[in-house]
């Protein structure tokens, strides 16, 4: 998160999705300064910092596009949140629909034999 | 508690542990591969768009002793020259290998295309088009290690202890983030490949996950960490507009090629003022840069957003395509027109020339422990030269693996107590209720307080400050708030993050202040010329600690290693 998104005096609402299994979760709704062109990741991680340490997302190489790590469903469609584009009207963010959920917006894209309980 | 057996651990899967992997296991040696993202997508290589440097001279004549000649003299007199010539006489085996695994080097006319870069004499930096080499080098070494019998791989598994005994690596504790429990891991050879500390400073063009963990358990283990203060700072990185999807240090080779104007906030040159020659070519080197912009801000005559401004409207709209192929559209959908507008840079943290003090089988003086890729301190001495970063993790990678599994022979010997301290701490975090702040909160912190007093200038008495923030900031990890839940608790990642970041911070601090010159990297305003009493390396370890809580991080001056080959 840039300095400057912390300056800016408008603010915007993200709604996202709370829970640790796709049947049972809740909305949270969290507002956030908002800044022209920021990223919906960058507004995760603003939340995690400076109001819910405990929101659970998977990110990387942050707002590269590089890593590939960090896909949810934003207002709807599979993105990546890195790249997608927070505007002042707010978005929704949910985990992404066809995976089991870990915690909150983590999804098991983990593949199989990269588990640690994979041949136990 | 999982226990797992292997004959090579390997933390940190990036281009240097992957590369690692694939080679202690083409030694018969079974491998354990781990990293605390998922394998193949997170550490440096992924965001190392660039190039990689190696003397394969297709482009036209070259050997490897040149190269080596342009990495000594980038290092002004600090390089570990074995680890140096390691790195330039195997590079063209190493490319030529991932050549042959499928990776699509750019070609003209059927050989790899090379291109110069700043520092390098002859054109000797292969690349994929057009900005996407480490995410094609990362997807090449994947292929490989998902192919490969004998590696297995582990996702979100985060080492956080290496055990020894009796001077001798026995395995190491991790912590499996998507159930928050621990595994044991007994092993006889242990390569570190998580190198990287960019995570310590609040501006940083590297993946946000490199809080320099490789550093952290190499100094806990005993091992000694050397050149820590040569952090490299990268002048020209995207600031602003808000730029997605691109890596912030895109700008440099369109710069060099195209000739992109660096201006301050008054739209005036100023390079000029600070003693470098741009003659439209703007070859400013890289720490003259930094400093001129940095100036240029502290006078009041910065960017609206702290950087200065780049500016290429003087560049006809075909020649701006033709050199930025399909970037430019990516350019465009930021809301970006470079035919319109100019954008703001400014420095930021890029890479650690410092790092593990290894010999030259890349092995620590600890038995059995191994560093690999941006995790070895020393090759590149002062000031690393351009493409020698993702050419580190191939060539010590492989090199890495190759000595690990040879040390995997002498068995091991793991006892379950091994893994008792780590089991104690992580069963106390779990039980906090939470008082102080969040880790991740006192990371922002740390990055703040770092950047301001040990960034691109610092001065004894900056890093003086920075030293007590430091403790201060240490003294608060009793009482940091962990939230609930065991399952991808994000918060224990930060605890454990924030426990290296800190051991980083004050191995760079430490060393800063006892180097009283500017050489490279490392710049003090208080100290401004390069003094020859300085051409020696600095070794930071634990050696005075003698409790759990004193702050004993001690530091010692060493003779450069030299070697024999020089020059061709």
């Amino acid at each position: 998160m840039s300095d400057s998104v912390v300056r800016a005096s408008v603010t915007t609402s993200l709604s996202v999705w709370r829970g640790s299994t796709q049947e049972e979760g809740h909305v949270e709704i969290y507002e956030v300064p908002f800044e022209e062109g920021m990223s919906v990741l960058d507004a995760l991680r603003w939340i995690r910092t400076h109001v819910d340490p405990s929101l659970a997302i998977r990110y990387s190489c942050i707002n590269a596009n590089a890593c590939h790590t960090c896909m949810a469903l934003v207002d709807g469609v599979v993105e990546y949140t890195c790249t997608a584009r927070l505007t002042s009207a707010g978005a929704s963010v949910a985990p992404l629909p066809k995976r089991a959920v870990v915690r909150d917006l983590v999804t098991d894209t983990v593949p199989a034999d990269e588990k640690l309980n994979f041949d136990a | 508690m999982t226990h797992l057996t292997t004959d090579v651990l390997v933390v940190g899967a990036g281009g240097a542990g992957m590369y690692a992997a694939i080679s202690a296991a083409r030694e018969g040696r079974s491998v354990l591969l781990l990293d605390k993202g998922l394998v193949g997508r997170g550490g440096a290589t992924i965001m190392a768009q660039m190039t990689v440097a190696a003397a394969i001279a297709h482009e036209e004549p070259d050997d490897w002793t040149l190269h080596l000649e342009d990495t000594l003299e980038a290092g002004r007199g600090l390089c570990h020259e074995p680890l140096s010539a390691m790195l330039c006489a195997r590079a063209p085996a190493r490319i030529l290998d991932m050549d042959r695994w499928g990776t699509r080097w750019a070609r003209e006319g059927g050989h790899i295309k090379q291109v110069t870069a700043p520092g390098h004499r002859r054109k000797r930096c292969c690349y994929i088009d057009f900005l996407s080499t480490g995410p094609a080098v990362a997807a090449t070494l994947r292929h490989q290690v998902g192919s490969a019998e004998r590696i297995r791989r582990l996702s979100n598994v985060a080492a956080i202890e290496v055990c020894v005994a009796d001077g001798r690596v026995r395995g190491a504790v991790a912590l499996d983030l998507s159930t928050g429990s621990l595994t044991t891991i007994a092993a006889p050879a242990v390569v570190l490949a998580a190198g990287g500390l960019t995570k310590i400073f609040r501006r940083s063009s590297a993946s946000t996950n490199m809080g320099g963990e490789a550093y952290w358990l190499a100094l806990e283990a005993g091992a000694e960490l050397v050149d820590m203060e040569f952090v490299q700072f990268f002048p020209i990185a995207h600031l602003a507009p808000r730029l997605v999807g691109m890596d912030p240090i895109m700008w440099d080779p369109f710069r060099y090629k195209l000739g992109g104007r660096l201006l301050n906030g008054r739209f005036e040159e100023f390079i000029h003022r600070y003693g470098g020659e741009d003659d439209g070519r703007y070859t400013a080197p890289r720490d003259l840069a930094s400093y001129a912009i940095l100036k240029e801000v502290e006078a009041g005559r910065g960017s609206p957003h702290g950087g200065v401004y780049l500016d290429f409207r003087h560049i006809p709209e075909d020649q701006l395509r033709s050199a930025f192929g399909p970037v430019i559209d990516r350019l465009l959908a930021n809301g970006i027109d470079l035919t319109r507008m100019p954008v703001e840079v400014a420095p930021t943290a890029h890479y650690h020339m410092g790092g593990i003090a290894v010999d030259e089988r890349l092995e620590t003086r600890v038995e059995g422990l191994f560093a690999a890729g941006e995790a070895v301190g020393g090759a590149g001495g002062a000031n690393r030269v351009s493409g020698n970063a993702i050419t580190e993790a191939l060539v010590f990678g492989e090199r890495a693996g190759y000595f690990a599994a040879a040390a995997a022979g002498a068995g091991t010997g793991w006892s379950p107590t091994y893994a008792e301290p780590a089991r104690a701490e992580l069963e106390t975090l779990r039980q906090r209720k939470g008082v102080g702040p969040a880790p991740g909160a006192v990371q922002l912190k740390l990055q703040d307080l770092m950047w301001e007093h040990a960034g691109p200038f610092r001065s004894g008495e900056g890093l003086e400050r920075a030293a007590a923030a430091i403790g201060d900031l240490r003294e608060q990890l009793p009482d940091l708030a962990i939230s609930g839940g065991d399952v991808f608790n994000l918060d224990v990642q930060d605890y454990y993050e924030l426990k290296a970041m800190l051991r980083c911070a004050e191995a760079v601090v430490v060393s800063a202040l006892q180097r009283v010159e500017s050489r490279g990297a490392h710049q003090r305003l208080d100290a401004p010329q390069m003094s020859a009493a300085f051409e020696r390396n600095q070794l930071v370890s634990l050696d005075g600690r003698t409790g759990p809580t004193t702050p004993a991080l001690c530091s010692r001056w060493r003779s450069v290693v030299r070697s024999e080959v020089r020059s061709a």
